[in-house]
């Protein structure tokens, strides 16, 4: 079971969280996209075979979003890369 | 190819079983070919064979990073079914089911196909509501899907507990008669025995590092770590790894990877004769010839690679096993296992030309075991004549473009 650091509760149980997938930047405005464009931004995902940035959503407890980095093969939670922020959170 | 006949048996039991040939050659890898498939897992295979059966195109290298039929084709539940709720995607299933019946006789070698039905148990009203639109969609079809009562299902699965006092009361049940299991080890060596046969060659522990591109981007072959291998197209069949192969493509893709996982009890003797699924608590169980129960549940609800036991989906899993059947509580677990399943954005498959010329894909199956046989012979169509099949049409990526959503979802898995 993964335990979970929420910035407003702490270490948390995964039970308490609902995983909501890798971390997305915010939708492009598709006024300025071609269809293609507007369609991968929807769908596409990069999908990483190892760290990567996802959002938690502490449904049962605090109920706010947050993003960590973890490893998709060991399931390990780290720290980012050196100098690289998490993708802006979804508004 | 050596057949395998009582005949053949017989013959070579008189000289001790020592003048079998290997199953398939190991040639030495050419530099160039007219098709590369990436994986030697079932689909991979099935794709080969139909290519040189159907289309006559037999100059083909199946490369693989590891050795057959190691990736999700070990690492399912042989499960084999057609019960979809979208037209396309019942007709497709229901073709791959029909040429598992006659998957044996077809490649002279026996898959143990066991045609036993599933039952679904139905715990919950917007469940009920759910598969009885699935079995009026399969109606039209063909391949059956009938609702039963709770009694009729407590007869065709005595082991199960009494259900009087379960935390979901029973509704009703669903039987789905094609439903059938198969070893899945045999499913990827007949295919293999059968594709070297019609002289396609099978290259193992030949790891993709790279795409070779011309001028124009286009992909030209493969480096591999035996070298580079240039080909006239390059196909993906590497379930569970595409986003990460095509990504040194530079493609991204609308898949999300994530581990299924399942786990078998020590063997006893015949207790379950058909496969059981539980969507609403998430559970499947069955029985295997060896007489282990294979069990599974839902997949990790998380990104993952993992292809191990993630500690919270077992709980739930094992919860809802031994409520449903407390007698299995007496029972050692032998081993567990993950495989590393992708699905697409929509969970349909996704057989098709990408934005990359000379590149295709044959992915998202989440678990796609059951689906090896059309997958190939619809994939080796898109290959050979660069159309899709008519059974697949509707399994190209610009479904995406188009926002032309198959949504579909598992039985266990959509929770």
């Amino acid at each position: 079971m993964l335990q979970i650091s929420c910035p407003w509760c702490g270490l948390r149980p995964e039970g308490e969280f609902v995983c909501l997938g890798e971390a997305v930047p915010p939708r492009p405005d598709p006024a300025a996209l071609t269809a293609g464009e507007w369609a991968a931004s929807l769908a596409n995902r990069a999908n990483i075979r190892g760290l990567h940035a996802e959002r938690w959503w502490h449904v049962r407890s605090c109920g706010r979003i947050l993003t960590i980095w973890r490893d998709t093969v060991t399931h390990a939670i780290a720290p980012g890369p050196d100098g690289t922020a998490a993708p802006e959170a979804a508004p | 190819m050596q057949r395998f006949s009582f005949l053949s048996l017989a013959r070579n039991a008189l000289s001790h079983h020592e003048g079998w040939h290997r199953a398939w050659r190991s040639p030495p890898l050419r530099d160039t070919y007219d098709v590369v498939i990436v994986g030697a897992g079932g689909h991979g295979l099935s794709t080969a064979y139909h290519l040189a059966k159907e289309h006559g195109i037999t100059n083909v290298a199946v490369i693989e990073k590891s050795w057959l039929g190691g990736g999700n084709t070990a690492r399912n539940t042989h499960t084999i079914r057609a019960n979809f709720l979208r037209d396309v995607s019942i007709r497709f299933h229901d073709v791959s089911v029909k040429l598992y019946e006659q998957l044996s006789r077809e490649l002279n070698y026996n898959i143990l196909f066991s045609q036993r039905s599933m039952i679904d148990l139905i715990q919950s009203w917007g469940k009920l509501r759910d598969l009885r639109r699935r079995s009026l969609a399969m109606a039209l079809h063909g391949p059956a899907y009938d609702l039963i009562p709770v009694d009729e299902v407590r007869r065709r699965i005595p082991a199960m507990g009494d259900l009087a006092g379960v935390r979901l009361p029973p509704l009703a049940g669903m039987a789905h008669p094609e439903a059938a299991m198969a070893r899945h080890d045999a499913v990827a060596w007949s295919y293999a025995r059968a594709a070297d046969a019609r002289g396609v060659e099978i290259h193992q522990h030949t790891e993709v590092t790279g795409f070779l591109r011309d001028a124009h981007g286009r992909v030209i072959g493969v480096e591999t770590s035996r070298g580079t291998v240039r080909a006239g197209q390059v196909a993906l069949a590497t379930a569970g790894n595409t986003s990460h192969v095509a990504a040194k493509a530079g493609l991204s893709l609308p898949l999300v990877t994530r581990n299924l996982q399942a786990f078998v009890s020590e063997p006893v003797k015949p207790i379950i004769d058909v496969i059981v699924n539980c969507p609403d608590v998430g559970l499947y169980v069955m029985q295997s010839d060896k007489g282990e129960l294979v069990i599974g549940g839902g997949t990790d609800p998380i990104p993952s690679y993992r292809q191990g036991s993630h500690v919270a989906t077992f709980e739930d899993v094992v919860a809802s096993l031994v409520e449903l059947f407390p007698r299995f509580k007496a029972l050692r677990m032998l081993r567990q296992w993950g495989g590393a399943i992708e699905f697409a954005y929509d969970a349909s498959p996704i057989i098709s030309k990408t934005d990359v010329e000379g590149l295709l894909v044959s992915t998202g199956w989440y678990g796609g075991f059951k689906s090896i046989p059309v997958g190939g012979l619809t994939y080796a169509h898109l290959i050979a004549t660069g159309a899709p099949h008519p059974l697949a049409e509707a399994f190209g990526l610009d479904r995406f473009t188009g926002l032309r959503f198959l949504l579909e979802a598992g039985t266990v898995a959509q929770r």
